[in-house]
């Protein structure tokens, strides 16, 4: 990712509320002067399945969907996902990780296992591999669905836009009465990843 | 959100929340539409606009006629729906081509290629052919709003009804677009009559249908100098023939290429096709799902390539089209094998309570489209066809006539509130009129729940939330003649699977309405709701509880030698453990432990 552009990749569980954090990233591309695109799947795919989000900026974005292999930045809110979509992210972008386990069906049925090695093979994709406890931050906060804003503050290390931008994005994205709630919890994620981690992932 | 805007306001929309932007400030004044992904939401963005109406109809058909009808009475007038709403409302389309429009008429087909949340992968371009209405496509949200203020204006200048179509990834893409005021409506509401325009009788329809010959023609002369449609020449060695979402890949995948734009694909402007391929080396003509413009262009004899190096099926992404074009791409890593993760029905689900039940009494399920057809997915997989909105119940009974007398009792029908009023009712009816015996069950859990949660007739609630008269479902099944209406709680899996046995056996028409609301509605989420909890001490590790398939209920395997550890038998291998962060509180869990395992949880 540079200052000027990038692509960004999230991947989540449907209810974990990864389309509201994309929603927030997206504005704040927008009120940074991007052009920006984002494309989401609504709908079925909701019920609990793999949800996913293509957000771009840059001076002028034409696909609204990010290429395999072509990602700055993977925010997986569960570390299956991460595993599922980590061929999106380009050589040496950045994945970043909650580490909650939702366990699909198949696993929660019993036929299946977790994968063990998950977090292994998470860091086997890039030397710039971040595990992050969103959940652990958002009960913390005795706010479970905060889980998605924890998420985007830990990904704010990574993007080049300052960090007065994302309350801002926050009070269009949100109902007044929750911002206060969301922008702490975006604190807290932020404060989950070094400051200086953004600076060497460009 | 979308609201009212000052000038040289910019804003990041999705396709649908242009197009609801680009009907309002072209001044549309009705709007009807059924719900359907990916075209929902330009309804519910509509609905907070000031100085309209707009409504959800039982279903498409109707939707069609209601903004036809407020055309006829001089207003702009909108119709959205999916691609396949398209096909229920093909009636009065391919009629209203013919009576053509008086205040400016737009119909949204948002199609689905790859099927991210329909029954088939259809290219509603077809329908522009056949019912000879323009059709606009943009390729991104700016155009989305543009095009949609020039489908009013296109619609009143040639006198017909204009498709606006889009396809995922415009409807559900958000872009950058800047807003404007509302224009003035172009003249006022009033109807005069007119019946050789809108009487279509055979002696007036044979007129018109000369008229809609001749206004194919125009708008095909209008498509040679559409500033919508355009040449960017680049490096001439590439000539690339699109439009649409494909647009963008085009541009991403080959930024030097030339390429001819289109934003109106239905007429095509045959004198452009032949002026850009005189032009470059090699024509390409890059479209999703069918070869709709690629047919034309070698039609005029242009030697051009699409589906021989595109795929037909599925949708295009940057990659697919330089793969296709150029040969070859850059490798990526190869997918992680990882667990699959289908959707699933919700915790709290009512609909997995009927599912549970309807397991168990060994009959053919004709299956409906709604979040209940997940059901046909594992552990449940009580669901054996799905075919169409209201298809499950004349499936039923065609199935039940095919079998004869062996069939009684074997087959029913399951049909969600929404979709049995969408389009159920008439094959209802049909099973009273034809001697039918099929149990039809109507799974209302007061919402439209697929789409995210809309109101129908049923719900006793508008589009904009204002309340309505309810449709009494169970009313209803009787006045259309059938005399056993029976009313269940589907948590209530037992209780439930009794009046299955008995309406399934019965051989006369029988409903079964299972009536719990929607987990996902906010007065059952705001409702206060247990927590369940599998007591470990107590759990034998019999499964019986992960039949139900729910997303809340894990099973925890043992380590070697935990199950002895933890003072259980040898051969136990795990336990049921329910997820506190995902229990809803339903109660159907509970009754099918026989160790009394599952308790309501104690803080």
């Amino acid at each position: 990712m540079s200052a000027d552009r990038g692509d960004v990749f999230l991947a989540g569980v449907g209810g974990q509320g990864a389309l509201l954090a994309s929603e927030v990233l997206g504005e704040a591309f927008l009120l940074s002067g991007h052009d920006v695109k984002k494309s989401e799947v609504h709908g079925m795919a909701q019920r609990g399945g793999a949800v996913t989000t293509h957000l771009r900026f840059g001076p002028k974005v034409y696909s609204p969907l990010i290429e395999p292999g072509k990602a700055d930045l993977l925010i997986a809110f569960e570390k299956i996902e991460g595993l599922r979509f980590a061929h999106y992210l380009r050589p040496g972008g950045v994945l970043l990780v909650n580490a909650q386990e939702i366990l699909p069906p198949s696993v929660a049925t019993g036929g299946e296992r977790y994968p063990e090695d998950a977090t292994e093979r998470l860091a086997a994709v890039t030397g710039r591999f971040y595990l992050v406890d969103a959940l652990a931050a958002a009960l913390a906060m005795r706010e479970v669905r905060a889980v998605n804003m924890v998420m985007v503050g830990a990904a704010s290390r990574f993007l080049p836009l300052p960090e007065s931008v994302y309350g801002k994005a926050l009070d269009r994205c949100l109902p007044e009465r929750l911002v206060a709630v969301n922008l702490r919890a975006f604190r807290a994620g932020r404060a989950l990843i070094p400051p200086d981690a953004g600076a060497a992932a460009r | 959100m979308s609201v009212p805007a000052k000038k040289e306001e910019i804003r990041l929309l999705s396709g649908n929340e242009a197009i609801a932007r680009g009907a309002f400030e072209a001044g549309v004044k009705v709007a009807s539409a059924y719900p359907g992904t990916p075209s929902t939401e330009i309804l519910e963005n509509l609905i907070r606009y000031e100085g309209l109406y707009a409504e959800w109809a039982p279903n498409e058909k109707v939707a069609v006629e209601v903004a036809l009808g407020a055309s006829m009475g001089g207003v702009r007038a909108l119709a959205a729906m999916k691609h396949v709403g398209v096909n229920v409302a093909a009636d009065p389309i391919f009629t209203a081509s013919y009576t053509g429009v008086r205040g400016g008429l737009v119909i949204v087909t948002a199609d689905d290629p790859e099927l991210h949340s329909s029954q088939n992968e259809q290219d509603n371009r077809h329908y522009a052919v056949a019912a000879k209405i323009p059709m606009l496509e943009p390729s991104d949200s700016f155009e989305a709003k543009a095009f949609t203020h020039l489908a009013f204006e296109l619609s009143e200048r040639f006198d017909t009804p204009v498709f606006l179509r889009t396809t995922t990834r415009i409807s559900h893409a958000k872009g950058v677009v800047p807003l404007a005021e509302p224009a003035a409506p172009p003249f006022r509401p009033g109807f005069s009559r007119d019946p050789a325009k809108w009487v279509m009788l055979p002696a007036n329809a044979r007129r018109r249908h000369v008229l809609v010959e001749e206004r194919t023609r125009a708008l095909a002369e209008f498509a040679e100098t559409f500033d919508g449609n355009r040449i960017e020449w680049g490096d001439r060695s590439l000539g690339i023939v699109t439009a649409g979402v494909s647009y963008q890949y085009v541009r991403e995948a080959f930024p030097e290429a030339s390429v001819l734009k289109l934003g109106l694909v239905h007429p095509l402007p045959s004198k452009l096709f032949r002026e850009f391929a005189a032009g470059v080396a090699r024509v390409v003509v890059v479209e999703e799902l069918d070869p709709c413009i690629e047919t034309h262009v070698k039609a005029l004899g242009i030697p051009a390539q699409g589906k021989e190096i595109l795929p037909i099926v599925g949708e295009f992404d940057p990659r697919i089209v330089r793969l296709g074009i150029a040969g070859e791409a850059t490798p990526v890593r190869i997918p992680e094998t990882v667990p699959q993760r289908p959707p699933n029905l919700c915790p709290g689900c009512p609909h997995r309570g009927l599912f549970f039940a309807l397991r168990k009494l060994k009959v053919a399920v004709t299956g409906d489209i709604g979040c209940y057809t997940l059901a046909a997915l594992p552990p449940l997989g009580a669901m054996d066809s799905c075919v169409c909105m209201g298809a499950s119940i004349g499936n039923a009974h065609g199935m039940e006539k095919a079998l004869g007398p062996e069939g009684a009792g074997k087959v029913v029908a399951v049909i969600g509130d929404s979709t049995f009023l969408h389009s159920g009712i008439t094959g209802l009816l049909n099973i009273v009129y034809n001697r039918g015996c099929s149990t039809v069950i109507l799974l209302d859990n007061r919402t439209t729940a697929m789409t995210g949660a809309q109101e129908n007739p049923a719900t006793g609630k508008t589009l904009r939330g204002d309340p309505t008269r309810r449709l009494d479902l169970a009313a209803l099944c009787r006045a259309l003649g059938v005399e056993h209406v029976y009313t269940v709680n589907p948590h209530d899996t037992e209780g439930t699977e009794s009046v299955l046995r008995r309406e399934i056996g019965r051989p006369e028409p029988s409903v079964i309405i299972t009536e719990a609301p929607c987990a996902l509605l906010s007065e059952h989420r705001k409702a206060k709701r247990p927590v369940y909890e599998a007591i470990p001490d107590l759990c034998a590790g019999c499964k019986a509880c992960g039949r139900l398939g729910c997303p809340a209920i894990e099973w925890v395997s043992f380590a070697p030698g935990e199950a002895a550890a933890r003072g259980k038998k040898a051969t136990q291998k795990g336990m049921a453990r329910i997820n506190p962060l995902l229990c809803d509180g339903c109660d159907q869990c509970p009754p099918l432990c026989k160790w009394k395992a599952i308790r309501e949880r104690k803080e």
